[in-house]
């Protein structure tokens, strides 16, 4: 019998608490993402989702345990080398100057050059690939400041792509958008991650596109996994009565087949 | 803007360069001695006479070493120190905008330049080498006092990890106004014989140097200003976010730091020289972005020459305006740039209302 592939991103035993504060984020917590996965990293306000992605990305170093990233602890990563196997989406985007959206593209290839070296034409194909993966293909030229906030969003998503990593990590990626475009977001993340091998995480405040779009979903609570497995078993009124503090009906939509959330009220006001 | 090519370099690099070239020949024509580069060449002083003399004496006119003396003791001494005193405002003027992610920075508006005027102006006063402390020393005492003032601006203006534009500004005029009030404490505590020019510093003032001085500044401004250019892609994505660049790979705070030793130290090296010229470095940067687009790459060689070139005609026009007297490059830099800060910082205020 074959082994099985270890996890390409690994949280052990992980303890964190912000600096200067006394009660500890995170006091052994653990979890293991294999390559391929879509996971949906959800939970309550306060839960440490983004301080969690944070921790994953290399971003903030737990206090003990260890993050583990393609069987490498990711301390022992040079964070150029980080960059080149694991990209990050963070919610901050606040762009100073008027830089182009092929420009904005183009500094997901920094980790792939050397100190001085101008992009060259392989690097703007990777970031021309990048924009057709999320359909900006026309928009290059444009400043980043000039498109919708959906389209800012597909930018981000497309600069993370031209690092040309093997996970992908976002945080939040749909807050502030409509309907229309939460779905075009997590549409391009499911295809690429079934298509093209890469590993998601995401953040996510909505269950019901976690659930649909997700392999996996991953509850956190008071700093601890409080549910982890396949979306259409997980999601049950019981968990969302235990994590959300909220009675809700869970259905099944006939036409996806994925599980839904329809909240009812708050447990306490 | 399409994205930066090392040809686009190159082009708009080598434009630059020869615009100012030309700038520096003109420039260096005018004056109110009325003597042209071209007298340098003459071979026959009495054919030399153009009609108008411009109410010089004609038989000083007509002698070679007179005009050489002139054009090369007096003018190019002079145009040659604006030109490196605007390349270096100018790119260190791009280079804080870009750290402390804030577009009205300023090395004279934040009192980075008046931090490096205290430290010289204090050095001067305790009595090293004579009224006025030989030049490196006081390179030293400026470069000190504008890193400091730096600091502070990072330590006054953080609030919940974050540095604020705002705030900056704020603290950064109320710093400006201490400095003034300290220099002229020490100003009058030594007297003013000892310190005479003190008044020409605070208003910024392009002297006549010689080549020593002018050799030793070129040095270090060069140096500084490729040092930038070379943090370049690192600057870009610091503008992009600083968690962006993170994840990027780059090492904020360690590029953050060089950055700004490299831009305090060449705006402490002009301040040493020129004292206080205020606002070159806000109007060239923008200027710059406008014409050639955010990256920090060309944008900072490109600023520096841009820069140059304005400080020169700024200069230039400084010297004609009254002639036969001189005004102060200060003066005018200011009645340009006092507006224009005004109204960057109102267009500025509207944007961000209409994004809220």
């Amino acid at each position: 019998m074959p082994e099985p592939a270890a996890p390409i991103l690994e949280a052990r035993s992980v303890v964190f608490r912000h600096a200067g504060t006394e009660k500890a984020i995170f006091d052994g917590l653990s979890m293991a993402v294999d390559a391929g996965e879509f996971v949906g990293l959800l939970g309550p306000n306060g839960a440490g989702k983004t301080t969690f992605l944070r921790l994953l990305a290399g971003l903030a170093s737990p206090l003990s345990g260890e993050i583990r990233l393609a069987g490498r602890s990711l301390a022992d990563y040079r964070p150029r080398d980080r960059a080149r196997t694991l990209a990050c989406v963070p919610q901050e985007s606040a762009l100073l100057f008027d830089f182009s959206v092929l420009e904005v593209v183009l500094m997901g290839r920094a980790p792939h050059l050397g100190a001085l070296a101008l992009e060259g034409h392989a690097d703007l194909e990777a970031a021309r690939a990048a924009l057709s993966e999320v359909g900006l293909d026309g928009l290059a030229d444009r400043p980043l400041s000039a498109l919708s906030s959906g389209e800012r969003q597909r930018a981000l998503i497309a600069r993370a792509l031209a690092q040309q990593p093997r996970v992908l990590l976002l945080d939040e990626p749909t807050a502030f958008l409509d309907l229309k475009h939460r779905l075009q977001i997590y549409e391009i993340l499911k295809r690429l991650s079934t298509q093209g091998g890469l590993t998601v995480v995401a953040v996510s405040h909505d269950l019901n596109l976690a659930a649909r779009y997700g392999s996996r979903i991953v509850v956190l609570h008071h700093g601890r996994v409080a549910a982890d497995g396949d979306p259409a078993t997980l999601v049950t009124p019981a968990l969302l009565r235990e994590v959300y503090e909220t009675d809700a009906m869970v259905g099944r939509d006939p036409v996806t087949g994925a599980v839904y959330v329809v909240p009812r009220t708050p447990l306490s006001l | 803007m399409p994205p930066l090519t090392a040809r686009r370099l190159v082009l708009v690099l080598a434009g630059l360069a020869a615009a100012l070239l030309l700038a520096i020949v003109l420039c260096a024509s005018i004056g109110s001695s009325g003597y042209t580069p071209f007298d340098l060449f003459r071979l026959n002083p009495k054919a030399a006479l153009p009609a108008t003399a411009g109410g010089e004496v004609e038989g000083i006119r007509a002698d070679p070493s007179l005009a050489a003396d002139m054009i090369l003791r007096v003018r190019l001494p002079r145009v040659l120190i604006a030109v490196l005193a605007g390349a270096a405002l100018a790119a260190a003027g791009v280079v804080f905008q870009g750290i402390l992610r804030n577009p009205l920075a300023d090395p004279y508006i934040l009192g980075i330049s008046g931090g490096a005027a205290l430290g010289f102006i204090t050095v001067s006063a305790a009595g090293f080498g004579g009224a006025v402390a030989a030049l490196p020393l006081r390179g030293t005492a400026a470069f000190a006092g504008s890193i400091a003032t730096v600091g502070l601006l990072v330590l006054l203006s953080r609030a919940h990890g974050r540095v604020g534009t705002d705030p900056m500004i704020l603290n950064g005029v109320v710093l400006n106004t201490v400095y003034l009030a300290l220099i002229m404490l020490v100003q009058t505590i030594v007297g003013t014989t000892r310190l005479h020019g003190v008044m020409l510093w605070m208003v910024g003032n392009i002297p006549v140097e010689g080549y020593g001085v002018i050799g030793g500044l070129t040095g270090v401004l060069v140096a500084g200003i490729i040092g930038l250019t070379a943090l370049g892609r690192n600057l870009n994505l610091i503008a992009a976010g600083e968690e962006v660049a993170r994840g990027l790979g780059v090492e904020v705070e360690r590029t953050r730091l060089v950055a700004i030793l490299f831009a305090s130290l060449i705006t402490a090296a002009v301040v040493s020289v020129t004292g206080l010229i205020g606002f070159a470095g806000l109007i060239v940067p923008h200027a710059a972005r406008l014409l050639f687009g955010p990256d920090h790459r060309l944008l900072i060689p490109a600023a520096a020459i841009l820069g140059g070139l304005f400080l020169l005609l700024a200069d230039t026009a400084a010297r004609l305006v009254l002639a036969p007297t001189e005004l102060p490059v200060g003066v005018l830099t200011a009645i340009c740039g006092g507006p224009f800060f005004i109204w960057l910082y109102r267009a500025r205020r509207r944007k961000v209302a209409f994004d809220a």
